[in-house]
């Protein structure tokens, strides 16, 4: 890879990380526009994920929803019946999600596109009911909420205010913080991941299966780890919005999650890793905004699916590319060749 | 007497490959006329330009008509049928459909028109219903001519006939295209790279280089000629 | 054993909804390749428009009609002006599209007709009566909704098998470029197969919301999973498939909800993931379905 390629994608990374700072150290808000926040941080971990699969190797997933159950599911068990710290279970609940992500990435090597997007599509479909199957009651509560902890008001044990290097924070504000500081690691690593040879790996695999085999490159690996990987991505951000809110139970990882981190994904543009900041804003944010059109309901889902629409046939890489291609004449001069 | 078929100064494109540069030909009334040249000359591309497979500028015209921008299926309307490279048929169809597609744009009349092409393809009857897929090379090549011929064309283009195929098989091919053509009085432009095949079967020739038509002349007198032989046709 | 042969009927019943959602399924799937993820968003859309049309005081039977034409009419619309520009792209892009139309046309529903429960016909309910067979109570309504079904597959089966127009449509699909080259319009042929496919999806909605109320935003959801595991059993291209395979899955998780009360494994709110699983099973181990030919994939 060229030094100019690499510079430039090493400041565009550098650019992100300014950016989640700056949500860091943004003035305070209140006690919902902290988890509204952190929302916002769970899409852009799952949407990194999504792009990794989806974007980078080509594999559709419609699925991706279930794993961020799976990893929430797992952190709000280990919370709530077991007592594990919440932070412990963060990197848990990605091994466990990876692990799924592993076993669904194997027999996805079978199934080509269309036919991944439909099988994932049910699993997005079927995990709400899976998750209230009373066989696994004993383990997954059934259909009822797991409360991380023990009560569903935001006060009492656990949510008292916590102490970051001195300073003492509401309980909000902290998971804020720890989902944006879970963020920039995962950004980070994504990145590393991308430039190095698993990321040209999984371009050769989008570009030409044939000629990556041809070149030696072990597709079925590849494409299993790609799965895996962005599966423990999606289960770390389960595990944020668990925590989070504080919950978990099968209505908060419904179908649509999973669609719509898809339109997140698309929107960040596919194959690109700083979309996904404006990705998550959009699907954070848009229910918010579509209130003032309307306060009917359905106007939100038809916005998405309408900037779903558009973004497919007008601006196909997505917001990442359309302003790589604005600011080119700005980037190509800032850069000589060495 | 003007020709059926006239290219002009045609010049085509893959995206912002530009394939042809400025391609001039064209073909009589009840002519057959060949286009020669190596891999890459441009070849395929100057019948897929006719076609309307690819996007042209220049002027193509047929029988009066102008057809430069003409989408396949116009051209085909108006009597050009094109047997493309790798034949073109469909494999999981079965032969009989193959031939009911050919006869598409016919109103009526097909049992006719099956009749007639029948004859020349009198194995079609026995395989009827057989997935044309599971056809020999050749016997897919010949299907693809028969389809072609279905629609009762005016001009045929053929992309390398010879492909692939045995000596044997290629000889027949175009012996029925000789037939064809003095029969019926249809007109052929014949993509080949088997040159001295091609020549022997047509009356003028055009050999393309690097997109361009480097050379034009009657058959027989290309054929003949040593050094043209030699520095373009390869024997 | 009248138990079983009741479960079986209405299991009949219910699969020859998901049968027809599921034709529309194979048709688009038949004539463009494309697997549409809207297909049932797109059904609850028109009966909506059905419903308002008689609530609005056209006949029953009027408004069928118009909304059959209506549902054509936006197919092909939706093909031109919405799939047209990416045909012959990537896969992933056509179906991140329909996906956009699924999210899309759930959303103006809700927005429009809301999630007021409603039933259809409005103000005058189907007959409910049923004719006694030996112990087994068979409905009327069901009964009709199995032949219309049953009178649709054999429709298309005629129409792509012995009409020029059918050949033209799955020529189309299978080899565009000769197409073309022999004059077929396939840009039309395509939208032909939306607009087919929009049509019977329309009657799948009339029949779900009459068959099983209420007429809901929501309810053409589930009905879509069952239709992608009748049609992916059945075999995607194959109509004939698409019945069978829908009969069956309806039948199936009737029988398997019943039965399970000695098995006890809690099965009858799973039918969602059951569905998952037909659809997994058959796509790892036979992708073709039942009726499906098998297509080598070489790598």
């Amino acid at each position: 890879m060229s030094r100019l390629t690499l510079a430039r994608g090493g400041a565009t990374v550098l650019a992100l990380s300014v950016a989640i700072v700056a949500i860091f150290l943004a003035p305070r808000w209140d006690q919902v526009g902290d988890i509204k926040g952190a929302q916002m941080g769970v899409y852009f971990i799952a949407i990194l994920g999504l792009n990794i699969v989806t974007g980078y190797t080509g594999q559709i997933s419609l699925g991706h929803g279930a794993f961020m159950a799976i990893g929430g599911y797992t952190t709000a068990i280990l919370v709530a019946e077991h007592g594990v710290r919440d932070l412990w279970t963060i990197p848990i609940a990605g091994l466990v999600a990876g692990a799924a992500g592993f076993l669904v990435g194997i027999p996805a090597l079978r199934l080509s596109g269309l036919y991944l997007a439909l099988a994932t599509f049910g699993l997005a479909v079927a995990m709400p009911d899976l998750l209230s199957w009373d066989k696994l009651e004993s383990v997954t509560k059934g259909g009822q909420a797991i409360q991380l902890f023990g009560s569903s008001d935001l006060t009492g044990k656990g949510f008292e205010d916590v102490s970051i290097l001195g300073q003492t924070v509401t309980f909000t504000r902290a998971v804020y913080y720890l989902t944006w500081a879970v963020a920039l690691v995962l950004l980070v690593v994504a990145w590393l991941l991308l430039r190095g040879p698993p990321g040209r790996a999984f371009r050769a695999v989008r570009d030409s299966e044939v000629a990556a085999a041809s070149s030696g490159v072990n597709i079925a690996a590849y494409k299993t780890f790609a799965f895996a990987i962005s599966a423990a991505y999606a289960g770390i951000a389960g595990s944020l919005l668990v925590i989070a809110v504080a919950f978990a139970d099968p209505q908060s990882f419904p179908a649509k999650l999973s669609l719509t981190l898809l339109v997140g994904a698309v929107i960040a543009g596919l194959g690109s890793l700083w979309g996904a900041l404006a990705g998550a804003a959009f699907i954070q944010f848009l229910p918010d905004a579509a209130v003032h059109i309307s306060k009917a309901q359905g106007v939100p889902d038809a916005v998405y699916g309408a900037a779903l629409i558009l973004i497919v046939l007008l601006l196909p890489t997505g917001v990442a590319g359309g302003l790589r291609r604005a600011l080119a004449p700005l980037t190509s001069r800032l850069y000589t060749r060495s | 007497m003007a020709p059926l078929l006239e290219l002009a100064d045609v010049k085509a494109r893959y995206g912002q490959v530009e394939a042809l540069h400025g391609i001039s030909l064209s073909v009589g009334e009840g002519e057959v006329v060949a286009v020669l040249g190596g891999n890459g000359a441009g070849k395929t591309t100057t019948l897929r330009a006719i076609s309307g497979l690819v996007s042209t500028s220049g002027d193509v015209s047929f029988a009066g008509t102008r057809i430069s921008r003409a989408s396949p299926e116009k051209v085909a309307r108006i009597g050009i049928a094109h047997v493309p490279e790798g034949r073109g048929i469909f494999s999981e169809l079965t032969v009989h459909e193959n031939l009911r597609l050919g006869a598409y744009l016919r109103r009526g009349g097909f049992a006719g028109d099956y009749e007639r092409v029948r004859g020349y393809f009198p194995w079609l009857e026995d395989r009827r219903d057989q997935q044309a897929g599971t056809l020999s090379g050749g016997e897919q090549q010949m299907l693809a001519l028969a389809r072609a011929l279905m629609a009762r064309p005016r001009m045929l283009l053929l992309d390398e006939p010879s492909l692939g195929l045995a000596p044997l098989v290629v000889r027949e091919i175009f012996r029925i295209v000789g037939e064809l053509n003095e029969k019926d009085g249809l007109a052929v432009l014949v993509v080949e790279q088997n040159a001295s095949l091609a020549l022997r079967s047509s009356s003028r020739a055009y050999v393309l280089e690097v997109g361009r038509v480097a050379l034009e002349g009657p058959s027989a007198e290309l054929a003949e000629n040593e050094s043209v032989r030699k520095a373009y046709l390869g024997y | 054993m009248v138990e079983f042969a009741q479960q079986v009927v209405s299991g009949l019943a219910s699969g020859s909804i998901y049968a027809s959602l599921a034709l529309a399924i194979v048709i688009i799937y038949r004539s463009t390749g494309v697997v549409n993820f809207a297909q049932g968003e797109l059904a609850t859309f028109t009966t909506f428009i059905a419903w308002t049309l008689i609530d609005h005081g056209l006949g029953y039977w009027l408004a069928f009609a118009l909304t059959l034409v209506i549902a054509f009419v936006g197919g092909v619309a939706l093909e031109r002006i919405v799939v047209r520009p990416v045909e012959g792209g990537p896969v992933l892009t056509v179906v991140i599209l329909t996906i956009g139309l699924f999210i899309l046309l759930g959303g103006l529903s809700n927005w429009i007709w809301t999630a007021e429960v409603r039933s259809f016909p409005p103000n005058r309910p189907f007959p409910t009566s049923a004719w006694d067979i030996g112990g087994v109570a068979v409905s009327k309504q069901d009964a009709g909704i199995l032949l219309v079904t049953l009178g649709l597959v054999v429709g298309l089966y005629l129409l792509f098998q012995h009409t020029k127009l059918g050949l033209a449509i799955r020529a189309a699909a299978l080899n565009p470029t000769a197409s073309r080259l022999v004059g077929v319009r396939v840009g039309w042929m395509l939208a032909l197969g939306w607009g087919l496919a929009a049509a019977i999806g329309a009657v799948a909605g009339m029949f779900t919301a009459a068959a099983a109320p209420p007429l809901e935003p929501n309810m053409m959801r589930p009905v879509l999973i069952y239709a992608f595991a009748a049609a992916v059993l059945g075999g995607l291209a194959s109509p004939v498939g698409a019945i069978v395979g829908g009969l069956t899955i309806g039948v199936m998780l009737n029988l398997i909800a019943t039965y399970d009360t000695h098995v006890h494994l809690e099965l009858d709110r799973m039918r969602l993931p059951i569905a998952l699983a037909v659809i997994l099973t058959v796509l790892l181990v036979r992708p073709a379905g039942l009726f499906g030919r098998a297509v080598v994939r070489r790598v």
